[in-house]
């Protein structure tokens, strides 16, 4: 795991209704974790997971935290997308995968600052 | 059909439709349908209008726990069938998916969204021919004995795993639970199955076909959220292996849940599959060259919703202004509309999540300069479809190193470029975290199999794309997972090698 130094702008920040689903499912599942992910079916969503669930690798770049809860990306995946400014937000429609917010029947989505 | 003129099915639960329908599905466990302990059910729509037509189980924890005891209960049993008994099986099953091939293929594209001439032509075939594929490979199998010495011998046995949990993605829902039962049942294993949340249904009226075929409680089916049940059954320790298509980060999940019981995983996570167009396709404008211009559009095979999308189509520099016009009037010839008539070529995406990431991402390739070539949004439909989740054949023209190019978007977006070399091909070919797929064209017999053995990815289609026989191994390199699914070296992944070491020396070592 390793740190993006001190920036003018935060790499991640997330909506108002974003952070109110995270506080959320904090109070329902304990402390969080977001992983971006990549890949198949559901690959550019970010996986809200409880953290501790998924073990941190070296390639682990952390973002920064939203609503209090840390947001990884893996740091080649990062550097492939051009090292943008993430803002997460919320929809209606379940999460696919293990994400938590699925069980509130609604997913976040990356969406990267212009 | 509904009528004699019609070219389109009417819909599941109506009338002249091939499928039947009920209001509310349980689980499948142990050879019964078993309600959720949950007592909780999850309405499923239909991509092609976004309207529910059935509830679904929406199962916890529990529910995994009584699939486990029922898979565990027919493991003994079915493991000690012998090969050419669990064969007679899966041949029974292929036999009664291609009796029901119609209903099937209407079931599945009405889930699904997919056009049913694809799942009339493609997915269901397919799934049957797995069953019969794997059937006859486990006949065929056989252990290996090492002569270790005249008087010693090393007898080599594959035995079954036990029970398995699998977990099937959305976009081939029917074809892709083949793919993971059919080898899983003929090594000998049961197996608990957790279909993708947006596709609970079609699989459903799978067990309906083979229910009774299947010894109770060697596959068993369970609906529910992958946040609760998907978690419960992959890292539970009452199964042997776990077998994954998804993203990267469940995709890690599992292999870490995996790690963390000891057991084996095999994961299959997806792409960003180069499709390279060398100059010398356009030597002649014949039957190879409209193979070609096909061979691109086959992106948008099953809506883009594939692992294996070429959404990345590579195209020589010296033939981009004549080949691309002709690819562009193919791509603007396909029929878009209701998945049920078959005359649609392209049908409705998985979801209203998938819908958005799709327009997201043509938003983003048109932020970074990319040109719209063709598409780039919604379609215009009308009455029951405007509802639906679709979304037009769309090309992007750009470079290698836009983010529309480095993403898996999942979807029936290409993202084109042009190069000038085979070895600048290879290096953008190479150019993703991925190496699930790849397609080369070309008429010259050595470039494709340089290129083929160069590029770094599981399946590399030379001069064709997006064939799936049971007899080839697919699976991928690099981020794209570890291990293989078809071909029967899957029996590997799916069995144990136990050594019997035997001794025929009456003498002792003399050590003691």
């Amino acid at each position: 795991m390793s740190r993006e130094g001190a920036e003018s702008r935060p790499a991640v920040t997330a909506s108002t209704e974003a952070m109110e689903m995270i506080h959320r499912l904090g109070a329902a599942h304990g402390a969080l974790a977001f992983f971006q992910s990549g890949g198949c079916c559901n690959g550019s969503s970010p996986m809200c997971l409880k953290q501790g669930e998924l073990p941190l690798g070296p390639q682990d770049l952390w973002l920064g935290e939203i609503a209090g809860a840390p947001f990884y990306i893996d740091s080649e995946q990062y550097e492939r997308w051009g090292k943008p400014s993430l803002i997460i937000e919320v929809s209606p429609g379940a999460a696919e995968g293990f994400s938590l917010e699925e069980l509130e029947g609604v997913h976040f989505v990356t969406r990267t600052a212009p | 059909m509904s009528t004699v003129e019609s070219t389109t099915y009417a819909p599941p639960g109506e009338a002249g439709s091939p499928v039947e329908l009920e209001e509310r599905y349980k689980n499948f466990i142990g050879g019964d349908w078993v309600a959720p302990t949950t007592g909780e059910y999850r309405e499923n729509p239909t991509p092609s209008t976004g309207e529910p037509f059935c509830e679904v189980a929406y199962s916890g924890a529990a529910d995994i726990e009584r699939a486990l005891d029922a898979a565990h209960a027919a493991k003994g049993a079915w493991g000690r069938r012998s090969p050419s008994d669990r064969a007679a099986v899966l041949n029974a099953v292929a036999d009664a998916i291609e009796e029901n091939l119609e209903m099937l293929a209407v079931a599945e594209s009405y889930e699904n969204g997919k056009p049913v001439r694809e799942t009339l032509a493609a997915d269901i075939p397919l799934a049957a021919d797995h069953f019969r594929y794997f059937a006859g490979a486990i006949r065929a199998e056989e252990g290996r004995i090492s002569e270790i010495d005249e008087n010693t011998y090393a007898y080599h046995f594959h035995e079954p795993l036990g029970v398995v949990g699998q977990i099937i993605p959305f976009n081939f829902p029917l074809l892709m639970a083949a793919w993971k039962i059919a080898p899983a049942l003929a090594a000998g294993n049961c197996s608990v199955i957790k279909p993708a949340s947006p596709t609970p249904w079609s699989i459903l009226k799978l067990m309906e076909v083979i229910g009774d075929i299947v010894p109770a409680g060697v596959i068993n089916v369970v609906n529910g959220p992958g946040a609760e049940i998907g978690k419960a059954l992959a890292s539970n320790k009452r199964i042997a292996k776990i077998g994954f298509t998804g993203e990267t980060v469940t995709g890690r999940l599992i292999m870490s849940y995996a790690a963390q019981n000891i057991i084996p995983s095999t994961t299959e996570l997806g792409g960003k599959s180069p499709n390279i167009f060398f100059e010398d396709v356009m030597a002649a404008d014949d039957a190879f060259l409209d193979k070609a211009i096909e061979g691109l559009v086959l992106y948008a095979f099953n809506k883009g919703e594939v692992c294996t999308c070429p959404s990345r189509a590579l195209i020589q520099e010296s033939i981009y202004d004549e080949f691309m016009p002709r690819v562009l009037a193919r791509i603007g010839a396909i029929k878009q509309g209701d998945p049920l008539d078959r005359e649609t070529m392209i049908g409705a995406q998985v979801s209203t999540s998938q819908l958005e990431k799709i327009a997201g991402y043509v938003q983003i390739g048109r932020d970074e300069g990319a040109e719209v070539l063709i598409g780039g949004g919604r379609p215009p439909l009308n009455g029951r479809l405007a509802g639906g989740y679709y979304f037009e054949p769309t090309a992007l023209r750009g470079h290698n190193k836009m983010r529309v190019f480095q993403e898996e978007i999942f979807g029936p977006v290409v993202a084109v470029t042009t190069f000038r070399t085979e070895d600048e091909a290879l290096e953008l070919a190479n150019d993703t975290l991925y190496g699930l797929g790849a397609g080369v064209w070309t008429r010259d017999g050595s470039r494709a199999f340089r290129m083929g053995r160069a590029i770094q990815a599981g399946r590399v289609w030379t001069n064709c794309y997006h064939q799936y026989p049971a007899h080839a191994a697919f699976g991928g390199y690099k981020a794209s997972g570890v291990g293989r699914e078809n071909h029967r070296m899957m029996l590997e992944h799916y069995t144990q090698t136990k050594c019997l070491l035997v001794s025929y020396d009456p003498s002792a070592l003399g050590f003691f």
